[in-house]
């Protein structure tokens, strides 16, 4: 299935029951070079809109909100070594947790990439 | 007592940011611009890590024409100066500079500053977001036949970097006569340029007072150089903090006072006993009593930074509070400055710091964090 967006900028892209989440590029690059990412341990219930992860950069630490509500089946333990994946590739090896849906009707309100393309070009 | 420009905080505060003389130039240089001290100002361009990296390898030129240029003039304009600051100013020589603090009668620091022996006059290098506050003050206080000036015509440049002295010196010979904490007056192609040999970040650079309509041309003269690429106020934090440089409003603030906060050294000797100066009542009397907490560096295990505010304990007993932390990219891992009660505030000693809920083990260590490399007299 397709990747979808938040307004928070974060992506997710459901495989079967388990999706993956991360944030996108144009988050990376508004929060420029980011020093530690703090992701959610497994077995972790999270709710759609709620705090999920922590990413600091050098200047800031900012959340990151799970685009859907589900239990964490694993978090992206190559972060703790590399965090800067985020910046390199923030859509690929820089991905945050997996979690098991809980309800996929949540996914409806989100946006196809080139709805979110539009978005943040507005912004 | 005169004063160029008057204005009061409210009026600032109103406003909405105004641009900088080269707002277009850093927009043009890829500059992200955010709201600061009341001026539309370069947070980044190519990335904070970067501009750290070049500044403490190369040169990197800041723009910090936020900053307040005062002048104060007169005959006794020093030992008028003096009955504001706790340092000496009438044992300046023509050049020198130093630093130190305006303070209140509680002794709190109201803005910390540098001022410079200019010939004519004293020159004031005071914080942006301040300079109205002092302005204010300084009026109130300074007798009337002294007169305060704002140079508001003028930018202000910092050059820094370990190459930062070829760099200028091939515009404008003779800047390498300076040392750490001197400057000078140089002619730059016809333009009057007052140099001093001096900074935020622990290297070795020099600050460059030129007037407002001819900023870009230096500031382009400048760039054209290899060795010299745009900062900004990002990679101008993480300098300062590595540097263990304090910044006001955050480590220094009213509530703050010189001896607490380890700025012992901008109170000379003379003038700690004799005092005559605004708050040397209560300065003295944590010097006697020695100061309840200290402003101290913190070394952070792991790579979480811990950030202002975040809580300092020793085992369950809160001891202090973060006022700058983030991480150091020279050093690889997170610092921070707290003030800590006394009795933890002595090198090594293990504290832990609380940031959402986990707690971060750390350690005091002595500042700078990052040895500083100014280019004192008498060295090579």
């Amino acid at each position: 299935m397709a990747r979808l967006y938040t307004e928070d900028h974060e992506w997710i892209e459901l495989d079967g029951e388990v999706a993956t989440v991360g944030i996108t590029n144009y988050a990376q690059e508004q929060l420029g070079d980011i020093v530690f990412v703090e992701v959610p341990d497994t077995g972790a219930e999270l709710t759609k809109g709620g705090d999920a992860a922590v990413v600091e950069s050098v200047k800031a630490a900012s959340d990151v909100y799970s685009p859907v509500s589900g239990t964490v089946t694993e978090g992206n333990s190559a972060l703790e070594e590399d965090p800067a994946l985020v910046n390199s590739d923030p859509e690929g090896e820089g991905w945050f947790f997996k979690l098991t849906v809980s309800d996929t009707g949540e996914l409806d309100g989100l946006m196809d990439a080139a709805a979110y393309k539009a978005f943040v070009d507005g912004l | 007592m005169l004063v160029s420009e008057a204005i009061t905080r409210d009026e600032v505060e109103e406003r909405a940011p105004e641009p900088l003389v080269l707002d277009a130039w850093h927009r043009a240089h890829g500059a992200r611009m955010v709201p600061f001290a009341g001026y539309e100002m370069p947070i980044q361009y190519e990335g904070i890590v970067a501009e750290h990296n070049w500044t403490r390898s190369s040169a990197s030129l800041f723009d910090v024409s936020h900053m307040g240029q005062l002048s104060v003039s007169g005959d006794s304009a020093a030992q008028a100066l003096e009955a504001l600051l706790p340092g000496d100013m009438a044992g300046l020589s023509e050049g020198q500079m130093r630093y130190s603090m305006l303070l209140d009668e509680q002794g709190g620091i109201l803005d910390d500053l540098i001022v410079t022996h200019a010939g004519s006059h004293l020159a004031l290098v005071v914080n942006g977001a301040m300079k109205w506050d002092d302005i204010a003050h300084l009026r109130e206080y300074l007798p009337d036949d002294i007169t305060l000036t704002h140079h508001d015509e003028q930018a202000l440049f910092a050059l820094q970097g370990p190459l930062a002295a070829d760099a200028l010196a091939a515009i404008v010979p003779g800047v390498t006569e300076l040392t750490f904490m001197t400057a000078g007056l140089f002619d730059w192609q016809g333009v009057p340029l007052w140099i001093s040999r001096s900074g935020y970040t622990g290297e070795d650079g020099f600050e460059i007072s030129v007037p407002a309509e001819l900023a870009e041309k230096l500031a382009n003269a400048l760039l054209a150089d290899e060795r010299v690429k745009p900062a900004g106020l990002g990679a101008r934090d993480s300098l300062r903090l590595e540097a263990g440089l304090p910044l006001y409003g955050h480590d220094l603030t009213d509530q703050t006072d010189p001896v607490s906060a380890g700025l012992l050294f901008a109170l000379s000797k003379n003038r700690r006993e004799c005092g005559g100066w605004m708050g040397h009542d209560a300065v003295a009397q944590v010097l006697a009593n020695g100061p309840a907490s200290k402003r101290v560096g913190l070394s952070l295990e792991g790579r979480m930074p811990a950030r202002e505010g975040a809580e300092v304990f020793a085992g369950d007993a809160k001891v202090g509070t973060l006022t700058s932390g983030g991480f150091s990219p020279t050093l690889g891992h997170p610092i921070a400055m707290a003030y800590v009660s006394a009795a933890h505030a002595a090198p090594d000693t293990p504290l832990e710091i609380e940031v959402r809920g986990k707690r971060l083990p750390a350690k005091v260590v002595k500042m700078p964090f990052v040895p500083h490399r100014y280019h004192r007299k008498g060295a090579a």
